[in-house]
């Protein structure tokens, strides 16, 4: 092993190894035991870390992990019996002694890994579990991420998560939640669940309004990593579940422009578009393309069309504005509220005149306390001239946003305004 | 020889433990390319220990787990301490652990 020339490991192995052991040991276990399937997992690695940091990585990383895991498993379940819950067959192969080690080691082979985490996703984003619950979950379990990470990044402390954790158990407890799945016909709903799980996540990674670190890239990756694996999957291989990862890597492709150097944020207009991740934008076309669908068009069939225009796009000069903006007429149809319809302004100012925008966004009612109204105001009075609006706009928005990356950006345009001459 | 003693990343989130073991990965690799490293082992905790004239053999040692050998590193080194200021490089420090040093006896003399 010590000949090892590349002695490092992939990128998170810990982490999504710890989420793929949890979930097939939570299915072993049963769901109520939980907590036991993570301590397996914790012990797991750290038996991994005391070995390698003396012996180098195994050949087979993730084998490795597996082989302790499954010996502990086996151990625990041939003296525990946890088996109440479980599927009646499942149930009936770990009692007995004879198909106990096969039984488990099944539970370890690749497809069963991907299925077993599908289950997980589905029983933390239970509808019973409150939506920051169901992502504190989801992120713990399934990710591994410690308390401390998922406090980090939802501008949280400890407390909080460990609050909202004990919440989701409680209710996996109460409603007797397994990991069998929610019936086929309950199948559709359930799924708009955890895509809105995993939308809220990304949204968290992408603009995260933590002060000091404006793209949470781990947040980001982990909500597209979950939604792939869905798509794996024929039973939740849905159109609006392609819809919504083609949406996510357009999104994602942006994230080495969008940030400078020292940290503050480039617009859209701006951007350096030959930092744009190309590799992201052709996998944001392939399951754009993967998610016509005869049922229905989602919203996240409409917001990745929007995204894949600006992806497509090779100038912001050259930019479809018409065609955005018809594309936020549909959203608004469907997802009507004060964000689409601040959005379809600004379009509109683009596609037509600062004016026209400037109009829409004025009568907008609702988002009087969010900054990104203010500051497209400002944007729009700065187009027209009119520096003493656009400098009162500016400074309302610098006063609503707790984004230091974005307070920076306001103060920059703040003071490319002409000084106001005293009359 | 050094002796690795303790060193508890329980506490750190899988990522983490990860970045932390990397910092092994990097001490071996330099140790390697040096020319410095001859062998190591990482050992099991637990076991039992034989003693006595009558052989007993007893459950252990079940030490704190500060004092807990968790494995050792046989390396070349130009004098004692040179060994010494080398072991300084251990990662685990931060974590609690402490490293020995022993001079591996040679009898070409």
């Amino acid at each position: 092993m010590r000949e090892q020339d590349v002695n490092q490991l992939i990128g998170h192995l810990f982490r999504h190894e710890a989420g793929k052991m949890a979930a097939v040991l939570t299915r072993l276990f049963g769901f109520q035991a939980i907590d036991l399937a993570e301590d397996v997992v914790q012990d797991t690695l750290l038996k991994a870390m005391s070995v390698w940091k003396i012996k180098g990585i195994p050949e087979n990383p993730s084998g490795w992990l597996y082989t302790v895991a499954k010996r502990r498993a086996i151990d625990i379940l041939r003296k525990q019996h946890l088996h109440e819950d479980h599927h009646i067959q499942i149930s009936q192969a770990l009692r007995s002694e004879w198909s106990l080690t096969p039984t488990v080691n099944n539970f370890f082979l690749d497809d069963e890994i991907e299925d077993s985490q599908l289950r997980m996703i589905f029983a933390c984003c239970h509808p019973s579990i409150p939506y920051e619950s169901q992502i504190s979950l989801t992120l713990k379990t399934l990710c591994g991420l410690s308390i401390q990470e998922i406090a980090n990044s939802f501008l949280s402390n400890e407390e909080t998560i460990t609050k909202r954790l004990y919440r989701a158990r409680e209710k996996i407890r109460e409603e007797k939640i397994s990991l069998e799945g929610p019936a086929p016909a309950n199948m559709p709903g359930r799924l708009d669940a955890v895509l809105h799980s995993l939308y809220l996540l990304f949204n968290e990674g992408y603009n995260s309004s933590h002060p000091s670190q404006l793209i949470r890239h781990d947040l980001c990756e982990e909500a597209m990593r979950l939604c792939l694996l869905l798509t794996r999957n024929p039973l939740t291989n849905k159109g609006k579940t392609n819809a919504l990862l083609s949406l996510m890597c357009f999104q994602a492709s942006r994230e080495d422009a969008r940030l400078n150097a020292d940290g503050s944020i480039n617009l859209l207009k701006s951007q350096d578009r030959s930092r744009w991740n190309k590799h992201l934008i052709e996998k944001g076309k392939y399951f754009l393309e993967h998610s016509a669908d005869n049922d229905e068009i989602s919203a996240y069939h409409l917001e990745a069309a929007i995204a894949g225009s600006h992806s497509t796009t090779p100038s912001f000069e050259t930019t479809d504005w018409e065609r955005i903006f018809h594309l936020y007429s549909a959203l608004a149809d469907i997802k009507p509220g004060p964000i689409v319809e601040m959005n379809r302004a600004i379009a509109l100012g683009y596609a037509k005149s600062s004016a026209d925008g400037l109009d829409a966004l004025r009568k907008i009612t609702g988002l009087q306390d969010h900054y990104l109204l203010h500051a497209a105001m400002g944007d729009f009075y700065f187009d027209l001239d009119d520096s003493a609006s656009a400098r009162q706009s500016y400074l309302q928005a610098l006063g609503l946003t707790t984004s230091s990356s974005e307070k920076r950006l306001l103060q920059k345009k703040l003071e490319s305004l002409p000084s106001v001459s005293s009359t | 020889m050094f002796i690795f003693y303790g060193g508890d990343p329980s506490h750190l989130s899988p990522d983490a433990q990860q970045a932390h073991m990397q910092k092994w990965f990097t001490w071996v690799e330099k140790l390697t390319k040096e020319k410095r490293y001859v062998a190591g082992e990482a050992l099991l905790p637990g076991g039992k220990t034989v003693s006595g004239v009558s052989k007993t053999i007893t459950d252990g040692p079940f030490t704190e787990s500060k004092e807990v050998v968790g494995g050792f590193f046989v390396v070349e080194a130009k004098d004692y301490n040179e060994a010494v200021e080398m072991a300084k490089a251990s990662p685990d420090f931060d974590l609690g652990g402490s490293v020995e040093v022993r001079q591996v006896m040679k009898f070409d003399m």
